[in-house]
């Protein structure tokens, strides 16, 4: 399938690429990585008049680890699974995803921040980046604010980014050493959408109990969803398999998949508990916990 | 919109539509069709060739113009002056192909994969092609040549 005509603009920094914006308005689209806009281009589900392409904006391939991790908006997916960093326990639910999002020729292609300004209701980045708490930066005419994930991630393939506006860099606390974190997926095969996946990070304090708790699911909404029921059980517990169990449960309950090829709402809603769990008992091993 | 990419170390120059996705500029406008298109929805890997001599891409996932100013390296480029690449000697040696058709992506995935990490395990071969399709279910040969090439591509 061909995609429909467009205008190809090609901005050699964010700024250049912010200009385009501002003359094109709500016609143009930031073409990044492309591996979900060109598809869905392709299936005439996109139709921007203007493509303005930022993979020649070198400035935003950034993959920074300071005060927080900042992640730019032409950083590849294969170089978050080739940072060294990736490696430690702290940064497991990261390391996780970059492994089995998409594939791994697409990864090659794919970015991080192209994937939730895509946010499609089965997306993985989406889902990490609610568990993991993370922000955007979004740059507008006022210049740039910074925008929590939960409200970043508005409805199916809609963002708070608007018009003019473009989300330049992803941002993600830096956990401590009594954090850690981890991504179950269920796909049909490498590089297909999740039929359903859970992302979960937690924080421990130094006496074992629980003080914060990330839980979200993919594919269990319109967009990545965040189960406050779940977190809420855990925090302030000490890890148990019975906390384990109700924390699953409550995901499985606020589960609300769509049936398609991939499985009944009945199933994925079983998997959105089934895999809560594991990631759970996968964090607690990562943090050396005998729950 | 005019377009100087560098395919095989030859530059083409073309006027393309900026909607000309890669695999077909390589395919009708270079009339190099080795690239092959398979599903056509960046789900198969057929379509595999190589920007600026380490990024594996999908023809089908990315516009012509986007390679503007680039080097692309397809399979009509890995053999020099007749002589197979070692990718290609180990495909040949393994049997690493029944009807050939993801041949050509699996081999240019395969001299990224390469590139990134000259002495792969087979798992990681295995999950390095775990994004290409064949469907004569060849994988235990396909691993096999890229031992063998990854061994051949280190003592040279």
């Amino acid at each position: 399938m061909i995609p429909a005509a467009f205008e190809y603009v090609r901005a050699h920094s964010e700024d250049e690429a912010f200009a385009h914006l501002q003359q094109h308005g709500s016609d143009a689209r930031i073409l990044a990585g492309g591996q979900s806009l060109i598809p869905a281009m392709r299936f005439r589900l996109a139709r921007p008049s203007v493509l303005v392409d930022i993979n020649e904006a070198k400035e935003l391939s950034y993959i920074r680890l300071d005060g927080t991790l900042a992640i730019g908006a032409i950083a590849r997916d294969s170089a978050i699974e080739r940072a060294p960093w990736t490696g430690d326990r702290r940064w497991g639910l990261l390391r996780d995803v970059s492994r089995v999002v998409a594939d791994p020729v697409v990864r090659q292609m794919g970015t991080l921040v192209g994937s939730l300004c895509h946010n499609d209701p089965a997306g993985d980045w989406t889902t990490a980046a609610l568990a993991a708490r993370a922000e955007v930066v979004v740059r507008g005419t006022a210049g740039p604010r910074t925008v929590p994930i939960d409200n970043f991630l508005v409805d199916s393939f809609t963002t708070a980014v608007g018009e003019g506006e473009m989300a330049v860099a992803v941002r993600f606390p830096v956990p401590d050493d009594r954090t850690a974190g981890a991504y179950q997926k269920i796909e049909r095969k490498v590089g297909d959408f999740a039929t359903a996946a859970a992302a979960v990070q937690v924080s421990l304090h130094a006496n074992g109990t629980i003080r914060d708790a990330g839980v979200a699911l993919s594919a269990a909404g319109p967009c990545a969803v965040r189960v406050q029921e779940a977190e809420q059980l855990l925090e302030g517990q000490r890890p148990s398999g019975e906390l384990i169990r109700a924390a699953a449960d409550a995901a499985s309950r606020s589960s609300e998949p769509q049936a398609d090829l991939r499985g009944s709402v009945e199933y994925k809603k079983h998997l959105a508990g089934v895999l809560v769990a594991r990631a759970l008992r996968q964090v607690f091993t990562r943090l050396g916990v005998q729950p | 919109m005019n377009v100087r990419i560098t395919v095989n170390g030859v530059v083409y120059e073309r006027n393309v539509e900026p909607r000309t996705l890669l695999a077909y500029f390589l395919r009708d406008d270079c009339r190099l069709t080795g690239t092959h298109v398979g599903c056509d929805t960046s789900s198969c890997g057929c379509c595999v060739v190589v920007l600026d001599g380490e990024t594996a891409v999908k023809s089908c996932a990315m516009f012509a113009v986007q390679a503007d100013g680039h080097a692309i390296l397809t399979v009509e480029g890995l053999a020099q002056s007749g002589t197979l690449h070692p990718i290609q000697q180990g495909f040949w040696d393994q049997h690493g192909l029944q009807c050939g058709y993801c041949t050509p992506g699996m081999m240019l995935t395969s001299l990224a994969l390469l590139k990134q990490n000259a002495t792969p395990s087979e798992a990681e071969i295995r999950e390095g092609l775990a994004g290409n399709l064949c469907r004569c279910t060849g994988y235990q040969n396909i691993v096999k040549a890229v031992q063998q090439a990854a061994g051949a591509l280190i003592t040279t």
